[in-house]
């Protein structure tokens, strides 16, 4: 009988291994099936000249497969909605966590988890007939759909996300730190402001990452509200073309196994570095900067 | 000094109560937000709503009728992905939570789960279509679809039952291990069933998750158009989310359907918002509880 459980035991020990390694597998599926779809276009061009190519025409002949344009809106799009989703995120985290009645904090919370919940092609489809023909108007350009519009919706998009993870940094931070500095007549501001943020700052730029990253992976709303023109964009008010818009837009039409359905898997090896260096630095800096005890300000 | 103590005082508290109401303006933000676009979506949506639109499929090119097939479609998706996703989600927290020892292991394990909940959805379509749909022959189905959809709510589910799975105290596994129960049995009858409301929570957020995205679906499940409903696992689908984007961008006529796109964006809400309200109201009842 004893020994009947204790091969139970060791069996279901490896098994919930096995299981809980699964991640991490798929996560290397992630990249082989990339590389292996993707690498072939390098036979076609150089790896310099398909990041740092300016002209994406994948399918005039001879084909252009230059990805510069559409890296360059990506990484537009992500920094002018972290300018906005950066300083909202972590206000409405501070004012959640620190200054909010429980009450109050007991309605905004849901309402930044619902707004993670809607769907990103929701969000895009707002975006295209509603914000849009706004834009159009009040600002008088040839089209609402452009970097603008697409990195306001981006923008909460990633708000939930950095916002929520920054309060649970702000959480962590021990009371008896607070206290210390109200005790030494320091006022509520203050004593946020100097030391609620600098103890939870770790946590809230792993926050800041994690937002922005989820940003640049975005599809849907780039995919609606951007504009779609490969081309590098001059002014905020241009439409322009980001990655994941282009991935999903064009694999449809490519031919199986073309040189533009290589291309495009290529465009996602590109994508899925980008991301991935995002969550290795947010994790690392999570671990290294952990809070540990009371005495990490 | 000139500054008196008094008003240095009056002007700090000034400054305090000005800062604060910036950040009260944030937080309003967020929620104002959520209320226009759900707002503008049910004014403009609900007029489409009735049964026809909910019970037929569409006609006339998409121009007219109703959704049927895409929330059925929908639904198949997203069930199917929450069934490979569940048993792994749970079994991977299970692991994390109670058999693993901290150490360099459970930091690679975790490393992997978070950068698996960071991949682009668009790119879980690109694994999705060499993997399942060229690779494994499964063609556009709803199969290639679930298992897409299933390993990108993965970490989700992971997340939720790890959360639930630190909420059962530890007297509890102490007491059943000191009764003489081996590890397996205490989780087995005592961790799980505790832990189980919170399990459903997750699950119910991780459905709703998956029933709203469009990018890994797009190569791997869902067409432009089928009117006959999916009959086997390895037919193709229509779906909600990618219906929206379908007749917002690409329709025959994406003026005359506007009503349509509004009404599917406002079922495809009230199907997301709708889960995602009961497991928050559960979940904070259940937090009561546990207190």
């Amino acid at each position: 009988m004893s020994n009947k459980r204790r091969i139970t035991e060791r069996t279901m020990h490896t098994l919930f291994f096995v299981v809980a390694s699964a991640s991490i597998v798929m996560l290397f599926m992630i990249m082989i099936f990339l590389f292996m779809e993707g690498i072939p276009i390098f036979d076609e061009v150089s790896v310099k000249d398909f990041i740092f190519g300016k002209y994406w025409y994948p399918t005039s002949e001879p084909p252009d497969f230059g990805i510069l344009s559409l890296i360059v809106a990506s990484l537009a799009v992500t920094l002018l909605s972290a300018l906005i989703s950066i300083p909202l995120g972590i206000l409405t985290a501070i004012y959640i966590a620190e200054i909010a009645s429980k009450k109050v904090s007991e309605i905004i919370k849901p309402m930044v988890e619902l707004l993670a919940a809607l769907p990103s092609v929701v969000i895009g489809f707002f975006g295209m007939v509603l914000v849009a023909p706004f834009l159009q108007n009040v600002f008088d350009i040839p089209t609402g759909l452009n970097l603008f519009n697409a990195s306001l919706m981006l923008a909460f998009m990633s708000v939930p996300t950095i916002c929520s993870l920054s309060e649970d940094a702000i959480h962590s931070v021990p009371n008896s730190l607070r206290e210390a500095s109200l005790a030494l007549g320091a006022t509520h501001l203050e004593t946020i402001l100097k030391v609620v943020l600098p103890a939870s700052l770790s946590g809230i730029s792993t926050a800041v990452i994690l937002g922005m990253s989820r940003a640049i992976g975005e599809t849907m709303v780039v995919l609606m509200v951007a504009g779609g023109a490969a081309f590098i964009p001059e002014s905020i008010f241009d439409p322009v073309r980001p990655m994941p818009a282009s991935i999903a837009s064009e694999m449809a039409e490519a031919p199986f196994r073309s040189a533009h359905y290589h291309a495009l898997f290529a465009t996602g090896i590109v994508l899925f570095i980008f991301t991935f260096l995002f969550n290795i630095v947010a994790d690392h800096i999570a671990y290294k900067y952990k809070q540990v005890g009371e005495a990490t300000l | 000094m000139s500054v008196s103590v008094p008003s240095l005082q009056r002007r700090r508290n000034f400054l305090q109560k000005i800062v604060f109401n910036v950040f009260c303006l944030a937080a309003l933000i967020n929620g104002l937000a959520l209320f226009i676009i759900v707002y503008f979506m049910i004014a403009n949506g609900w007029k489409a709503i009735n049964w026809t639109f909910l019970t037929q499929p569409p006609v006339d090119s998409m121009t007219k009728g109703g959704i049927l097939p895409c929330i059925v479609g929908t639904l198949c998706l997203s069930i199917g992905a929450i069934l490979i996703a569940m048993p792994i989600g749970v079994a991977s927290a299970i692991y994390l939570n109670e058999y693993a020892r901290p150490g360099r292991l459970i930091r690679v394990i975790k490393l992997g789960i978070n950068n698996l909940a960071g991949v682009p959805s668009i790119v879980f379509g690109l694994f999705g279509l060499a993997v399942f749909v060229v690779w494994l022959k499964m063609g556009v189905s709803i199969i290639a679809g679930s298992l897409t959809l299933g390993a990108m709510t993965l970490p989700v589910m992971i997340g939720s039952t790890e959360e639930a799975l630190r909420a059962v105290p530890d007297t509890y596994r102490e007491a059943s291990l000191g009764l003489g129960a081996t590890k397996w049995q205490t989780i087995y009858r005592v961790v799980l069933p505790t832990a189980l409301p919170g399990i459903l929570t997750g699950t119910i957020l991780g459905i709703s998750r998956a029933a709203g995205e469009t990018a890994p679906i797009m190569f791997t499940a869902a067409v432009f158009f089928t009117p006959s409903l999916p009959v086997s696992i390895f037919d193709e689908v229509m779906a909600l989310p990618y219906h929206i984007y379908v007749l917002a961008t690409a329709g025959t006529e994406i003026e005359a359907t506007r009503h349509l796109q509004y009404g599917t964006a406002l079922v495809l809400i009230f199907l997301v918002l709708g889960m995602n309200l009961i497991a928050i109201i559960y979940r904070s009842r259940l937090r009561k509880r546990m207190q």
